[in-house]
């Protein structure tokens, strides 16, 4: 072992490692450079457009199901639930108007939102992290090409455009869940269900969902993609990029309906 | 085995002068010197954690050094834009120790891979064959469908050596070509890389602990002790010494 006493280039690479609050602030620098890195290489060509589709394609496939069930059986419960409380006042007719704007207005983008983390989320963080712990996407730099292009362009753009198509899906499976319980216990018809139910509906409220959908749909992307991306050697490193993709993504998902909400609200009153 | 000659006449496609790189406190490189001249292979011999990987991913500008001096086909790969770099590295071919081959995409697909995004010109047919004949020159054109999980380590070696060379680089580095290999399998390798030298016309840095391979494939061998090359030569040049630092790694691979 050399003396640090005696050779000064090793007390020169001495660095000194940051605190907590200065390491949260390289870290919140670092997601702004990945986030700025994104907008200024995605719309640029040339584009990933079959790795887009396929991206898509996987994104949606991957969650359906899961979304179907999901949103089916919410439908079903919700409705149940809430019967008692309008049968009190004798409103059971309301129900289907209830339902339909419950689910479009918060249950159907949360919910849709929150499976895509942890399905979609893991998903990338898991893929492109092992992708850098096996030097796959260092291949790809020294082969001349811009990963960040093909894997994270690609993953963001396709979950900022799959998740609200999913999340209209997870409404309309709802309400067919909801019209199951609807027609079982009261004998509602198909149309008068939906007519009573999308009648109440307003653009405005179409309008929330949507873009609260393509900021989950973003922020899933963008969490798992920076997590995988980003992280660490060593099998643990794509473990904890899987995890904290799911667990960062989930938290920023209901802080953004919270402030979507809110904001929203304004138009409404 | 015959002892290769030295290629020292010929001009110099990489230059490294008083190259330095720590990771935290660990001094890793300490004023590196090296030249590698056009149409040898130079070996990089050291132990594990000296700081070879990290030499060759210097010159691909994967890692920046702290100071000192890296020019790849006179090009300062720490002072070109990004760019710039892109258009260097399609000369500079890099063969991963673990191959990293994409495991989502089929073989053909991990050749086609760098080729349709760099020379967008070709047509369907012209990159079928480009591969074709890519994957035939490594003797592996029966694995053109499979997925990199269906393949041995020595193919896949031989296949992340392929996607490198589908490039036509001037420059090949390669990180432990060897390692994790069976006897024979070396073997093959070792000719692969003296295959690659003669037909396509490459210079190499050769980055191994294995000397069977240093011995087979260096024009020139290079020994990284201690943070810098201590030896520099032929073969025998190098292992010519009373150094107990150089000692027992010919003591290892030709006595044991």
């Amino acid at each position: 072992m050399e003396n640090k006493a005696e050779n000064p280039s090793i007390q020169n690479a001495e660095v000194k490692a940051p605190g907590k609050l200065a390491r949260m602030f390289l870290t919140l620098y670092d997601v702004y450079k990945f986030i700025a890195r994104f907008f200024k290489e995605g719309f640029l060509p040339p584009y990933e457009v079959k790795e887009l589709f396929r991206q898509c394609y996987e994104i949606g496939y991957r969650s359906a199901l899961l979304i179907s069930t999901t949103g089916f059986i919410t439908g079903i419960v919700f409705t149940k639930q809430s019967r008692p409380s309008l049968s009190e006042f004798g409103a059971t007719s309301w129900l289907p108007s209830l339902v339909g704007i419950a689910l479009l207005r918060t249950l159907a983008p949360l919910l849709t939102g929150l499976i895509a983390a942890g399905k979609v989320g893991s998903s990338i963080g898991a893929e492109l992290g092992s992708m850098r712990v096996t030097e796959q996407i260092d291949a790809m730099e020294v082969s001349a090409t811009n990963p960040f292009k093909f894997l994270v362009s690609t993953r963001v753009l396709a979950a900022t455009i799959t998740i609200p198509i999913l999340t209209f899906y997870t409404a309309m499976v709802g309400m067919l869940g909801a019209l199951l319980n609807v027609s079982l216990s009261e004998g509602t018809s198909a149309r008068a269900f939906f007519q009573s139910s999308l009648e109440q509906i307003t653009f405005l409220d179409i309008t929330a969902s949507t873009i609260k959908a393509i900021l989950f749909g973003f922020t899933i992307g963008m969490v798992g993609c920076y997590q995988g991306y980003n992280s660490s050697k060593g099998t643990e490193g794509v473990g904890k990029a899987a995890n904290s993709a799911v667990v960062i993504a989930m938290f920023l998902i209901f802080i953004e309906e919270v402030v979507s909400v809110q904001f929203f609200g304004l138009f409404r009153s | 085995m015959e002892e290769k000659p030295t290629l020292k006449n010929s001009t110099k496609v990489i230059e490294i002068k008083g190259l330095n790189k720590s990771f935290g406190n660990y001094h890793v490189l300490k004023g590196v010197d090296l030249d590698l001249y056009k149409g040898e292979n130079l070996v990089v011999l050291g132990k594990s954690g000296t700081g070879k990987s990290v030499l060759i991913k210097i010159i691909v500008g994967l890692l920046t050094p702290d100071a000192g001096q890296v020019s790849v086909l006179n090009q300062h790969v720490d002072q070109i834009t990004y760019k710039e770099l892109l258009a260097l590295r399609l000369k500079v071919g890099f063969s991963f120790q673990n191959s990293a081959l994409y495991d989502s995409m089929t073989v053909r697909e991990n050749l086609e891979f760098p080729l349709v995004r760099n020379q967008k010109s070709l047509t369907k047919r012209e990159v079928n064959m480009a591969v074709e004949e890519m994957l035939d020159a490594v003797g592996l054109l029966q694995t053109i469908n499979q997925m990199p999980s269906e393949l041995s380590g020595g193919q896949r070696k031989r296949i992340g050596i392929a996607r490198t060379l589908i490039l036509r680089p001037e420059i090949m580095l390669y990180d432990e070509p060897t390692a994790g290999l069976d006897p024979i399998t070396c073997l093959e390798i070792n000719n692969l890389i003296n295959e690659v030298q003669e037909r396509f016309h490459t210079s190499s840095i050769v980055i191994t602990h294995d000397l069977t391979c240093a011995k087979a494939v260096g024009n020139r061998v290079a020994m990284l002790l201690d943070g810098q090359f201590q030896r520099l030569g032929t073969f025998e040049e190098v292992f010519n010494t009373n150094d107990e630092r150089v000692k027992p790694f010919y003591d290892y691979n030709f006595i044991h």
